[in-house]
């Protein structure tokens, strides 16, 4: 059980913070008089690991959206420095410069060569704003095309990192052309000849999500979201909604945005399931699931012929949408 | 200008603003841009262009297909593939209702085979009328085959684009459907196929991300709003004030993601121009179910 600091409990949590807070009294007790309360702080656990149990098993569509959003919850570099060995960034799109909000570069697993994309948000006030909040920019996705056309050519697979609240929409990112980035990053995993592998650990927000989320396996966070807008951005332009924004927790609902939603619906293949509390409350378990998963997945796409791989990943998006046919 | 052209009430008077409430039989239309009175049967020989300050009026998916195909040679596919409700949105069904009822139509994007001066063409075209234009299942199903074809029959693909975005009320499954359009824009130029797109007003978000920006030539419509969140939303949502002229053709022109804007007047010609110069390399794709059939039975 790990101590988040108070400030960042969400509302859901409470009854927990609450337990978690005595438990911390009972041991400061004990340390400070030196009389054993272990049997109460035993009880006290028991009582925590069940509440969690009940709590985390039924998150409502917009408590995910909280917890993918959770101020405590790893980022893309967490899970690489435990995933993977010797991973070497590289830097810049070679067109205008290098965008802090999505990373990339090779990287080893299990002996052979990976290439690594990825949203990257910002812990602290200064490194939100150098990530830009993980909302990435045109020269990010060129980065991202640049690294997965090397990985291409050097004939190793490209797994993807998708965490990210919307592509970033200001007038420098229009003017360089965030839709056709986006666009033509989409155009060019749906051709790449090496398997690509994508995992999204927290927002998987609109275009700026599906700019790097192409892929022939996508596996999907138990708390993380995936959605065509956030929930509030959706209240606030749809008049079922009363086109008012505070509503996010209705569109959240109706968004169909959770790991659960999303793999009844056939657009994730994989739901990872999380630690007990979140993947802030146990990292290493979390990155450990990460990397079973591309473990146990990748020798699979590795051992198609190109040919084969690229109909099956045009296949997988070709088969999305619902309609009636005349 | 003919002869029985009735002269227009004078601006500002009485005449006129009680003319403008009722718009006398269709008649007179004004220009939402300069406030021109313009005679309707003279601003259709205009192609819906102001004559005053050049205004492009939206164009009804009848007039489109009348000024970018030969006459008749226009024949629709899959005009009957209608929206399901998928995610069990609020509200979804009866606004789909309103806007079949309104258009006449089952959904906000039409396509099919046409010829441009005698070449062979697959054309496509939104309806902005129509849940305004947006991409959900269908629209992003149609736009798909549309690309398809084109690859399959080796011809080229003119889309004419009008969109909000992506359709919000089918959620994930209308984001997914950018990923579906692009990778089939790819399949259209893998197979040696031209693929132009026009954008027009206006052309934003999940489709300007996606099978729009894709195109080998994109001509833009003057005035156009052509962005990827517009104006209106940046400002309300990042507290920032825009300078005048941003989101438009213009400025996409000006930051080079289209290659021209044309008025429309020189549309026809021009597209008719690079599909004359421009011809097909047809390389023939392998169809998709072909390879993973083939796949299969090496397995077995």
């Amino acid at each position: 059980m790990a101590t988040i600091s108070p400030s960042r409990w969400l509302p859901f949590e409470k009854p927990l913070q609450e337990i978690e807070e005595q438990i911390k009294l009972l041991e400061e007790y004990t340390a400070s008089h030196g009389i054993d309360r272990s049997e109460r702080i035993a009880e006290l656990h028991t009582r925590h690991d069940g509440l969690s149990r009940q709590i985390f098993s039924n998150l409502s569509p917009w408590d995910k959206t909280m917890m993918a959003r959770h101020p405590n919850r790893p980022y893309t570099l967490d899970y690489v420095k435990l995933i993977f060995d010797d991973f070497i960034e590289l830097h810049g799109d070679r067109r205008f410069g290098d965008d802090a909000a999505i990373v990339a570069g090779v990287a080893r697993l299990d002996g052979q060569t990976v290439m690594l994309i990825g949203h990257q948000k910002g812990r602290d006030v200064k490194e939100r704003q150098f990530r830009n909040f993980g909302s990435a920019r045109p020269e990010g996705y060129r980065k991202a095309m640049r690294v997965m056309e090397l990985a291409e050519r050097s004939g190793v697979p490209v797994i993807s990192f998708v965490d990210t609240p919307a592509a970033e929409a200001r007038l420098e990112a229009e003017e360089r052309g965030i839709s056709e980035s986006i666009a033509a990053s989409m155009a060019l995993m749906s051709r790449l000849r090496t398997p690509i592998y994508v995992v999204i650990i927290g927002e998987g927000g609109s275009g700026g999500a599906i700019g790097i989320a192409v892929g022939d396996h996508i596996a999907m966070l138990e708390h993380s979201i995936y959605s065509v807008i956030p929930p509030e951005g959706c209240a606030a332009i749809l008049d079922t909604f009363g086109r008012d924004g505070s509503r996010g927790h209705e569109a959240a609902q109706a968004l169909k945005l959770t790991a659960e939603d999303n793999l009844r619906l056939g657009i994730v293949d994989e739901v990872i399931t999380e630690p007990l509390g979140g993947a802030h409350r146990n990292l290493l378990e979390t990155a450990t699931l990460i990397k079973s998963s591309i473990q146990s997945v990748l020798p699979g796409l590795q051992a198609l012929p190109a040919d084969v791989l690229l109909a099956q990943r045009y296949a997988k998006f070709r088969r999305i949408g619902t309609f009636h046919e005349a | 200008m003919p002869d029985t052209m009735p002269s227009p009430p004078p601006r500002g008077s009485k005449t006129a603003k009680m003319h403008m409430a009722g718009i006398p039989a269709g008649l007179w239309q004004k220009c939402p841009k300069c406030n021109a009175l313009l005679y309707v049967k003279e601003l259709e020989r205009n192609l819906r262009v102001c004559h005053n300050c050049h205004h492009h009026f939206r164009l009804s998916p009848e007039e489109r297909i009348a000024q970018l195909t030969d006459g008749d040679s226009f024949v629709e596919i899959d005009a009957g593939m209608s929206s399901a409700n998928p995610l069990d949105f609020p509200d979804y069904e009866h606004k789909l209702a309103l806007d079949r009822e309104k258009t006449g139509r089952e959904e906000a994007f039409i396509y099919g085979d046409a010829t441009l001066d005698g070449i062979p063409i697959v054309f496509g075209l939104a309806d902005f009328n129509f849940r305004a234009g947006s991409m959900g299942s269908v629209v992003g199903e149609k736009v798909t085959r549309a690309l398809e074809r084109g690859a399959e029959l080796g011809h080229p693909v003119i889309f004419v684009t009008a969109s909000g975005g992506a359709r919000m009320q089918e959620g994930i499954i209308s984001l997914m459907q950018m990923a579906k359009t692009a990778a089939a824009s790819e399949r259209l130029k893998a197979a040696g196929q031209l693929y132009i797109v026009i954008m027009t007003d206006n052309t934003t978000a999940g489709v300007l991300a996606s099978f729009a920006s894709l195109g080998d030539v994109i001509i833009a419509e003057p005035g156009a709003l052509i962005g990827f969140a517009g104006p209106r939303v940046i400002e309300q949502n990042l507290k920032v004030k825009l300078p005048p002229g941003t989101h438009t053709a213009e400025f996409q022109l000006a930051h080079g993601m289209v290659d021209m804007v044309a008025t429309r007047r020189d549309l026809r010609g021009i597209v008719s121009k690079l599909l004359t110069y421009l011809s097909p390399a047809s390389f023939a794709p392998e169809p998709i179910d072909k390879v993973l059939a083939a796949a299969a039975s090496q397995r077995e």
